[in-house]
């Protein structure tokens, strides 16, 4: 015995078997997502004022990935439809700018935005030694415009060597804008464009300094809960990925010219699992870069 | 989407049906569209000071609720699928719900905390 | 190729199906790495019987502790060190690190390596498609996948036993901080340390619990045979059915909460460490800002779900074996359908009662309390339903039917000493004592298991063409379960005296536990506990002896030894790969026992209805898909 409805529908449901697993699969994936999501709500809301970092993330960077991620949806829809117009031709090439639109995406953040990230430093001020360094910080600029305090000086850590090095009494830091000139009105809410560190160099003695660190996920919650989400996100992108490739490779031409419903439906299936990736991308986008 | 129907049995057909796939591909690409202008909009109500941060939060969900349901109901096809589907989202959206609201509750009902 | 409204089976025109069927595969593709189900099912048995048989050794040790604490283990005490490192065992006697791993790594293996592998995914790709009537699973693939993601889990579990360090020595609830911190002494290593390799380990369990869930569903929804529509499931189809979605929906949010554990371990992440935490006196240099209590609730929501995981499997197994041996028709069918179904929903919104003592405020105690009180009336519907169905029954006292009928009262135990830990004041007194575990194993010890050593008796005929052994069955069963309840019976009133569970010595060191019960103090009866646990375990020999010769020279039955109703009985035994000679149809419910004016006590599902049996009944019957 063969195993029924794995192309045709079965007649009470009206799907074929893998349209149901995908669901169900797919359910389970928000169930997934929702613990996370429901960490990241509870880290946030315990987070004591100051201590969620606000635009660190590099905003037009996520932008495009963000319009990639959607082209892909597209695409992928469009590569489904032209299989079930039997245009094989037109499938091969909307696959491939699928393929290609999720290698994107994955190679933007994988050599771009997590090696930036890891790349830049942060020192949060103990809260006795705050007042010292008030020309970087800005507190009373800040409290006066009703705006939350500032714990952390960032920027480019010039002796890197401060991280691991006990005899370095000072880490060395080219700032970051905001706190190169923190009374600045520009500086009260994040920029748009990227903003590279000056070359304003400040000393921070490392005994005024309750933690230091580059932006790992160790950072911070804010961290944590951004590479634990990207990172999980970003294994799906590449799970998708590797499907559709197997799906435009010569193999599946095979199948195609068996049966090319089966093919459709493989396609419908991955499809789904890929709009859902970038359903998710969809809440990621505004909860870590613009919020 | 039904299956298309066997070419080398009725071309008439077959165009027909090519036709509407044809209207539905139109649709998606308006889809697309819309979610990138959606996307610029996100960002641009980003940069907008409502007042309170919870707000800002308030109004950027509410458009990435609207952009997730634009691609769950057009690209996922949920605008128009079989009952059972539906059945285990509503199931799983409960309980997705659940744990989000009970949480949240417990944390703030902890007398210790608060 | 419209094949959209036809009801035959889909052919592809031009494949050669046939072809392809005749086609021998070898050895190994045939019993290791296959993809039938039912050969998936008897590897996941074997294995979940094994880390069954594991888990329990793990706790014969720790009775040896509770019972004689400090004093040198005779003979294993010297090997065990050769074994699981010269700290575990130092001249004989156990070390507290070694007992904690053997708690933690005790209750996850016997849950999450022994029964949910035994009695979900071992019976249920075994029995359910041949209950339903189908070929196959619908994923045959995916269903091996999901096996051995199991594997490599189990492998990875066991592993940690040999890392420097030791096990995972937390609990098997892992509460954070506490395992955030674990092993993170000066030798810590980030992958090589037990935790962490528990953390791994469970998200392959996960992903294989995930698999196979999906398959279970959409294999239910999908190849159901014709005719047997939903109200005619057997009730063991039922119970997996919502096991599996219990499996599908709460497994995921604990899934979440390992991967930031593994995060806080590894990339020295603070999900669940707060700020300012003081460890050995020293504070703990991480970023903070975290919550210890998000763990405890994203563990507990697939916690609580998790216990009817395991329970549900085997009430579905009882179920057929007390409607086949009392010769009727399973009492309340509908009843039992829709209790299920209710245990199913609120068993997502309960989980909050084994945080009571976190100092919940009373509003969301007073949710959970109610929630879980309102749990219990479907609980105890299908209990009353089992009791009922044997009333006035013609009762076969067959090996199954002993176990079965034994866990009606062992689970009733179990669930109702259950009830005064739903209420936040008692709870206060009772959490985390003995009573607690006594509570909880009465319904996995000799509840589920019980439920499970059932469903292999049962269908042992169906997997090999052969019957087990009566006799030794017996042997089996009366030692085993008159051992079960001395284990498990002195631990409520060592529990009412308020005696801690996770005590390295037993209770010795504490003074109210001298208080007498019945002739002995609370810390005197670990003793009898545990000889009577060791007991238990010699009683297990005559099942593994008679279990591995049955297979070979056990009395040769008929396709249906029982005489039972459902489908799995109308293949050959053991099946064939694609299971069924001819495309079962079904025309009537599961349990047709002593239907009247007919010849034999049992109609099978697949027996026509006919025509003077239609107007008798009065029901519109013969409905077919």
């Amino acid at each position: 015995m063969e195993i029924p409805y794995t192309v045709s529908t079965r007649p009470d449901t009206g799907l074929w078997n893998a349209k149901v697993g995908i669901w169900l699969f797919l359910a389970s994936e928000v169930m997934l997502f929702g613990g996370l999501f429901s960490a990241y709500i509870f880290l946030r809301l315990d987070a004591p004022p100051g201590m969620w970092p606000h635009g660190l993330l590099n905003v037009p960077v996520g932008t495009m990935n963000t319009a990639i991620l959607i082209l892909s949806s597209v695409t992928v829809v469009l590569a489904w439809a032209a299989l079930k117009m039997r245009r094989y031709r037109a499938y091969w090439w909307y696959m491939l700018a699928t393929i290609l639109c999720g290698v994107i995406f994955l190679t933007v953040k994988l050599v771009y935005e997590w090696p930036q990230k890891f790349d830049h430093f942060g020192a949060y001020i103990k809260p006795e030694a705050l007042g010292k360094y008030e020309q970087y910080l800005g507190n009373e600029h800040a409290a006066a415009k009703g705006l939350p305090p500032r714990l952390e000086i960032t920027g480019h850590l010039h002796n890197r060597a401060a991280l691991t090095d006990p005899n370095i009494k000072e880490y060395e830091v080219y700032l970051d804008p905001v706190n190169a000139d923190p009374t600045n009105p520009a500086m009260d809410r994040p920029h748009f464009l990227y903003v590279p560190p000056t070359h304003k160099l400040a000393p921070i003695e490392k005994e005024d300094v309750e933690r230091a660190t580059m932006f790992l996920p160790t950072h911070s919650a804010y961290f944590a809960s951004y590479f634990t989400i990207t990172g999980l996100h970003g294994m799906h992108v590449l799970g998708g990925v590797l499907v559709f490739i197997y799906m435009w490779l010569p193999v599946s031409k095979k199948l195609y010219q068996r049966n090319p419903e089966h093919l459709a439906n493989r396609v419908e299936v991955a499809g789904l699992f890929w709009h859902f990736v970038d359903l998710i991308w969809i809440f990621v986008f505004p909860l870590f870069y613009l919020l | 989407m039904n299956n298309p129907p066997d070419v080398s049995q009725d071309p008439k057909e077959y165009e027909e049906y090519a036709h509407n796939v044809q209207k539905h591909v139109r649709g998606y690409l308006m889809v697309g569209a819309l979610l990138l202008v959606f996307t610029g909009i996100t960002v641009a109500l980003s940069y907008v000071d409502f007042g309170a941060r919870k707000a800002n939060i308030a109004v950027a969900m509410l458009v990435a609720t609207l952009k997730a349901g634009m691609v769950a109901a057009i690209f996922m096809h949920l605008a128009a699928e079989k009952r059972l589907i539906y059945r285990i989202l509503i199931f799983t959206g409960f309980f997705v719900l659940g744990l989000f609201w009970l949480i949240y509750l417990a944390w703030y009902d902890y007398p210790v905390f608060h | 190729m419209d094949a959209s409204t036809s009801l035959e089976t889909h052919h592809h025109p031009g494949a050669h199906g046939a072809e392809h069927e005749h086609h021998e595969l070898g050895w190994w593709r045939k019993y290791i790495f296959s993809t039938d189900h039912k050969v998936i099912g008897i590897q996941y048995g074997l294995c979940g019987l094994v880390f069954l048989f594991f888990g329990f050794c793990l706790m014969m040790l720790m009775r040896w502790q509770l019972a004689y604490p400090g004093q040198a283990l005779p003979v294993i005490g010297k090997l065990l060190p050769y074994i699981f490192g010269p700290g575990t065992m130092p001249d004989g006697k156990m070390a507290p690190d070694f007992y904690n791993s053997l708690g933690a790594m005790h209750g996850t293996i016997m849950i999450f390596l022994g029964i949910v592998p035994v009695a979900f995914a071992a019976f249920g790709n075994f029995v359910v498609p041949l209950q339903i009537g189908a070929p196959d699973m619908t994923f045959p693939k995916v269903n091996a996948a999901s096996f051995w993601a199991f594997a490599v889990g189990g492998v990875i579990m066991l592993t940690s036993f040999f890392v420097p360090g030791g096990a995972a020595k937390s609990g098997w609830t892992s509460y954070t901080p506490l395992a955030d911190i674990a092993d993170k002494g000066p030798n810590y290593h980030v992958i090589f340390s037990g935790q962490t390799l528990w953390l791994l380990g469970f998200i392959f369990l996960i992903t294989s619990s995930l698999l196979g869930a999906v398959n279970f569903i959409t294999t239910i929804i999908q190849l159901r045979a014709k005719g047997l529509t939903w109200m005619r499931l057997p009730f063991f189809v039922w119970a997996q059915f919502v096991t599996a979605f219990l499996l599908l929906l709460a497994f995921p949010p604990l899934e979440a909460a390992i991967v930031m554990q593994f995060m806080d371990r590894v990339a020295a992440t603070s999900f669940f460490l707060p700020s300012g935490l003081v460890v050995n006196g020293a504070a703990v240099s991480v970023s903070g800002g975290g919550n210890p209590l998000l763990w405890q609730h994203l563990f507990w929501f697939l916690g609580h779900p998790e216990v009817y995981v395991l329970i549900l499997p085997a009430m579905g197994i009882v179920a057929e074996i007390l409607a086949n041996n009392s010769r009727k028709p399973l009492w309340g069918y509908k009843s039992l359908v829709f209790s299920v179904l209710v245990i199913g929903f609120l068993s997502f919104v309960v989980w909050a009662h084994h945080m009571w003592l976190t100092g919940m405020g009373t509003a969301v105690s007073a949710f959970f309390q109610t929630t879980t009180l309102l749990i219990s009336i479907p609980s105890v519907i299908i209990l009353s339903a089992f009791f009922i169905s044997l009333w006035g029954g013609s009762i076969r006292f067959t090996v199954p039917m002993l176990f079965a009928t034994a866990f009606l009262p062992m689970f009733g135990i179990g669930g109702l000493t259950g009830i005064p830990l739903a209420f936040n004041s008692a709870d206060l007194y009772l959490h985390d004592t003995y009573y607690v575990i006594a509570h909880f194993h009465y319904i996995v010890a000799p509840g589920t298991i019980f439920g499970l050593f059932a469903g292999i008796y049962y269908w042992f005929p169906k997997a090999t063409g052969r019957k087990m052994n009566d006799f030794w069955g017996k042997v089996h069963f009366w030692p085993t379960l008159i051992c079960m309840n001395v284990i498990f019976l002195p631990m409520f009133l060592q529990g009412m005296i308020g005696m801690h569970r996770r005590w390295y010595d037993g209770g010795q060191g504490w003074t109210l536990s001298g208080d007498h019960v019945w002739g002995l103090t609370g810390f005197q009866w670990n003793t009898p506990i545990s000889w009577a646990a060791w007991t238990m375990g010699l009683a297990q020999i005559p099942f593994i002896i008679n279990f591995f010769w049955s297979i070979k020279h056990g009395k040769k039955v008929n396709d249906n030894p029982w005489e039972a109703t459902t489908l799995e009985w109308t293949a050959p035994s053991p099946p064939p790969h694609g299971n069924f000679v001819t495309t079962p149809i079904a025309y009537r419910g599961p349990y047709e026992y002593s239907l009247p004016g007919r010849d034999r006590d049992f109609t099978m599902q697949n027996e026509p209805v006919e025509p003077r049996e239609r107007v008798r009944r009065k029901t519109p019957e013969a409905v077919l898909v």
